[in-house]
């Protein structure tokens, strides 16, 4: 065949069969369902990848950095912006990490607004979570019905600190405002709503067979591999790794609440697989609400911060905190130097590590499937790259 | 396991090239010397009673005044549940360290990330290349001493004051 | 005898510039370019309660068949550049908000040493939607200023004028 003098071969035998070549696609920085600014740059043989390899730093925002430079206090702000769909839970880990510094004691009330507030950033969280899940393998509908239900939450949180997002809501020594009034009830009731939504959606799309099918033996991690590669938090219990930082390094008031901790159970195919890590998800919400509710109802009297000077000074040390973050066990490394401004910060976080095993678990995927695995990663771009 | 029997093992298996005294605290921390690292932690991970099977961090601190770079292993243990940091320290103007990341496989991207914003040097690193700030950038922007540059590519990295915005 | 009489009752009379305007601002499609914390309400906007489809703005994953680019987020240096690309791969007549303080100007990330600070060293501005981040009622207000500015173009030009305009 020939097209304006160029000869092109349309089958290229080779004594070993038809020749193929391995070819090189680029996928994002601006792709949509790459949940932010990820790069990928996918080595395909057909449509089997050979390997897809992450190439990060777009949303690279200096923030460890910017701790140097504004203080303790003033770093609490920008520790929003580290994972800004669940900006709690990094609030608290920076709280945390200055209170250990300084042998700070929090009040109970604090400690209790702190959980209502985490829990109520992890079940928005996971909303976002698994309504993308559907979005990326091509149901566009969940994704209307979590942000249904976000925008009740972000409600309420907007009650509590003023902001939809980017919160802002702890202090070091505690919280910054006290609960609204009238707020355990409109709190209560959501919950109470909300729970037996869960069930619905997974009549919804979690039983779906597409959904199934999409995602039951896609991208399988081991409990040994999970663990070298550092997986935590959903990722990690989806192998059926059972480890909660809230159970087994117990922080906050977490001791006194009753809930379980949801692992994987390859219910649908392998243990370890897509489905296991979006099912964990779904599960945790309901216990989320579980914590909710007792914590709601037995929020003690009292302040909710306790004295911290405006200089805050602590002693020289380093500390490493963990948290319970919607991506699981987030550190917080902090070394102080005696002055107002912290010598290093560190931040270790979940989607960094998950981002980090995606180019092991993409050997043999199909393409199509890349953005299911980073969906039931649960990859947020900024704490890839803080 | 308590972190003063982890100190005496690691000592016993490696001798002066651990410091005699434990740091303690949350994370007890055992001072290593640098070319000492990865022998130490290919013990701790491999060790049954030890079994430090997940590196949770690794981060490096620039120590100007001590005219050092410090690297701290922070190791889990699943296992075992429980946990120690290694420490090791390298001189300033070049730090160079053994690499870990044919231990654990996530401190492939860990170190990229130290010798990204801090320039530590890994040896025998697979793939030690930026991975944060792009390929061209110049310097190691954690490092206390880092003066950041006039332009990247002809956007001005100057700010104007707000007002005149 | 005026031409109004002459023309059944069906057909309206304007003028061309108002009836490009018109159809061009009532499906602006905006492309996604969630960078940062903004994503997360540009997409709340696009979502069930402040709904954009409403003004006729749907979104689109690739820049070759979007109107409007809306830079939602932090900047960075080693984004800017591809942003760059983006805007130029999108056909005119294009539009670009610029949503939240830091695409603004840097905002929060001023001290950053990665940081752009602010998207208009890059590309045109067209709107700056303010806020940290901007809330779905803001970037939709946005969006209406844009129809605004997008129904007072004008697209015809006399002779005379493009003579006045060259001299």
């Amino acid at each position: 065949m020939s097209t304006a003098g160029i000869e092109i071969g349309l089958e290229r035998e080779t004594p070993a069969g038809l020749e193929t070549e391995e070819m090189t696609l680029n996928m994002g920085p601006q792709h949509p369902s790459t949940h932010g600014v990820l790069r990928f740059v996918v080595k395909a043989d057909g449509e089997v990848m050979r390997r897809a390899i992450p190439d990060i730093g777009y949303l690279h925002r200096s923030i460890e950095k910017i701790s140097e430079k504004v203080g303790y206090h003033g770093f609490m702000p920008y520790t929003d912006r580290v994972d800004y769909v669940s900006a709690m839970q990094c609030n608290q880990g920076w709280a945390m990490a200055c209170e250990k510094l300084a042998s700070i004691e929090v009040p109970r009330r604090g400690e209790y607004c702190r959980v209502i507030a985490c829990e109520l950033g992890r079940i928005a969280s996971h909303l976002i979570s698994v309504g993308t899940t559907g979005m990326d393998i091509g149901a566009f509908t969940p994704f209307t019905h979590a942000l249904r239900e976000r925008e009740r939450i972000n409600n309420l949180l907007e009650e509590l600190c003023g902001a939809r997002l980017t919160f802002n809501y702890m202090r070091i020594g505690g919280c910054a405002w006290d609960i609204p009034p009238g707020f355990v009830k409109r709190a209560s009731e959501f919950v109470e709503q909300f729970e037996p939504l869960i069930d619905e959606y997974n009549e919804l799309i979690s039983f779906n067979k597409i959904y199934v099918e999409r995602l039951a033996n896609v991208a399988i991690v081991p409990a040994e591999m999970a663990i070298a590669w550092n997986l935590v938090g959903p990722n990690l219990r989806g192998s059926g790794v059972k480890y909660d930082v809230r159970k087994d390094v117990p922080y906050s008031v977490y001791p006194e609440l009753e809930f379980d901790v949801p692992v994987g159970t390859g219910e649908r195919g392998t243990l370890g697989d897509s489905y296991d890590r979006y099912m964990v998800r779904m599960n945790e919400m309901k216990e989320s609400c579980r914590i909710l509710r007792q914590a709601l109802g037995g929020i003690p009297e009292g302040p909710v911060i306790a004295k911290v000077p405006r200089t805050f000074k602590p002693p020289p040390g380093e500390v490493y905190v963990r948290v319970e973050a919607s991506r699981g066990d987030m550190g917080w490394f902090v070394v102080s130097d005696g002055t107002a401004f912290p010598a290093r910060t560190h931040i270790r976080t979940g989607s960094f590590s998950a981002m980090a095993i995606i180019e092991e678990l993409s050997k043999g995927l199909m393409i199509a499937d890349l953005v299911a695995v980073i969906a039931s990663l649960d990859i947020v771009a900024p704490e890839v790259d803080r | 396991m308590e972190a003063a029997e982890i100190h005496r093992r690691l000592r016993d298996k490696l001798g002066n090239a651990v410091e005699p005294t434990l740091q303690d605290g949350d994370w007890p921390a055992c001072e290593v010397r640098a070319a000492a690292v990865a022998e130490a932690c290919r013990f701790l991970r491999d060790d049954p009673d030890l079994r430090f099977d997940c590196l949770s961090n690794l981060s490096a601190v620039d120590r100007k005044a001590a005219d050092q770079i410090e690297v701290h292993y922070h190791l889990f243990s699943y296992a075992h549940r429980h946990q120690v940091v290694v420490k090791a320290s390298s001189p300033r103007l070049d730090p160079v360290l053994p690499t870990v990341s044919n231990v654990w496989p996530i401190a492939n991207w860990l170190e990229r990330e130290a010798f990204d914003l801090m320039g530590v040097t890994f040896v025998n690193h697979p793939d030690l290349r930026r991975i944060l700030m792009p390929e061209d950038w110049v310097g190691h922007p954690l490092r206390k001493d880092f003066v950041e540059p006039e332009e990247y590519h002809g956007i001005s990295t100057r700010r104007e004051s707000l007002l005149k915005i | 005898m005026s031409l109004i009489n002459t023309v059944p009752e069906s057909v309206i009379t304007t003028k061309v510039d108002e009836v490009l305007n018109w159809t061009r601002k009532s499906s602006v499609w905006y492309m996604l370019f969630g960078l940062a914390c903004c994503a997360i309400e540009m997409m709340q906007t696009g979502g069930p309660r402040s709904d954009l489809d409403r003004f006729g703005a749907v979104p689109r994953a690739t820049p070759r068949v979007s109107d409007l680019i809306i830079v939602s987020g932090t900047l960075t240096l080693k984004m800017a550049l591809r942003t760059k690309v983006l805007y130029e791969q999108m056909p005119d007549p294009k539009y670009a908000i610029s949503m939240g303080s830091c695409a603004n100007c840097g905002g929060l990330f001023q001290l950053a040493y990665s940081v752009c600070d602010g998207v208009d060293k890059v590309i045109p501005v067209d709107v700056y939607v303010p806020g940290c981040p901007p809330r779905p009622e803001a970037l939709t207000e946005g969006l209406l200023k844009l129809q605004d500015k997008i129904q007072q173009e004008r697209w015809l030009v006399r002779a005379s004028d493009e003579g006045s305009a060259a001299a």
